[in-house]
């Protein structure tokens, strides 16, 4: 199996519960279909929470984006080792714990890594954080980049 | 002909159908109750200030959220993230003052206070 993304199902509202089960559906859905076999390591089992990522990728960068509501940008390590990046943190509950008669949201560490299929150009590297979602751009190594090819007529 | 024209009302009438069943998804709240009053704390990825409505009718709140729309280049290659809007509707308790409701958003956390009205609170009754 490749990508698992793995968060306990807490109990709650009917229509919160059937959402989750579609939500599931969804993503098992999506991994069976997922041609990127090895982009992910399954690390991210390992931890509680587990935020939702998506990459997008165009001629010239990769986009990682990552919901992370509730955090500070000093609270998020970013970090990138040759071809993956490792997005980490650690949550802390707001409020007061004995309190809380409802809790579904999801605290304490994380971590996401993936492995880029293309090297890309670490000193480039950007990460803005906004409204919780935190984006990181990563410019694709000149050499990565697809380049034409003249086709030379004898 | 006469059968064309009502065919052609009917995908109309459709068409605003599928507009109104927009697909939302329910962001998670954590809720904290003491004897003042309750504090909602819901998960809005992607929204801000401008794309929240919430509205109290009849002691029912109602949380929307709409996404900011992103400006991103490129194809997906990877998604996970569900780019719905948020929508979550709560039955209050009566005894939450609704005119004191307050409400503010800090990167995609919405966090309402409702507090209980003043008559509710436990109060002593002294004996003449």
């Amino acid at each position: 199996m490749n990508i698992v993304r793995y968060q306990r199902y807490p109990q709650s509202d009917l229509s919160v519960a059937l959402d989750r089960l579609a939500n599931m559906r969804e993503e098992m859905d999506r991994v069976f279909e997922s041609p990127s076999g090895s982009f992910f390591r399954p690390l991210a089992s390992l931890s509680r929470w587990t935020p939702a990522v998506d990459v997008y990728h165009d001629k010239d960068q990769f986009t990682v984006q990552v919901e992370l509501p509730g955090l500070k940008k000093e609270e998020i390590e970013i970090s990138l080792h040759g071809d993956t990046l490792t997005i980490a943190g650690e949550r802390k509950p707001q409020g007061n714990a004995d309190q809380g008669f409802r809790t579904e949201r999801f605290f304490g560490k994380f971590q996401r890594s993936l492995t880029l299929p293309a090297v890309v150009n670490a000193e480039k590297v950007n990460a803005t954080f906004k409204d919780g979602i935190l984006t990181v751009v990563l410019p694709k190594a000149e050499e990565a980049k697809p380049k034409q090819i003249e086709v030379a007529l004898s | 002909m006469n059968i064309v024209a009502q065919q052609q009302n009917e995908s109309a009438n459709l068409a605003t159908q599928e507009q109104r069943r927009v697909q939302y998804a329910a962001p998670l709240v954590d809720v904290e109750s003491n004897e003042e009053g309750y504090t909602i704390r819901a998960e809005m990825p992607g929204v801000d200030k401008s794309g929240l409505e919430i509205t109290v009718d009849n002691g029912e709140l109602t949380i929307v959220g709409h996404r900011r729309t992103s400006e991103l280049t490129g194809e997906p290659v990877y998604r996970e993230i569900r780019n719905n809007d948020f929508r979550r509707v709560y039955e209050l308790d009566p005894a939450i003052d609704t005119a004191k409701i307050s409400a503010r958003i800090e990167q995609g956390i919405l966090t309402l206070a409702l507090p209980k009205a003043d008559s509710v609170r436990p109060r002593k009754i002294t004996v003449d």
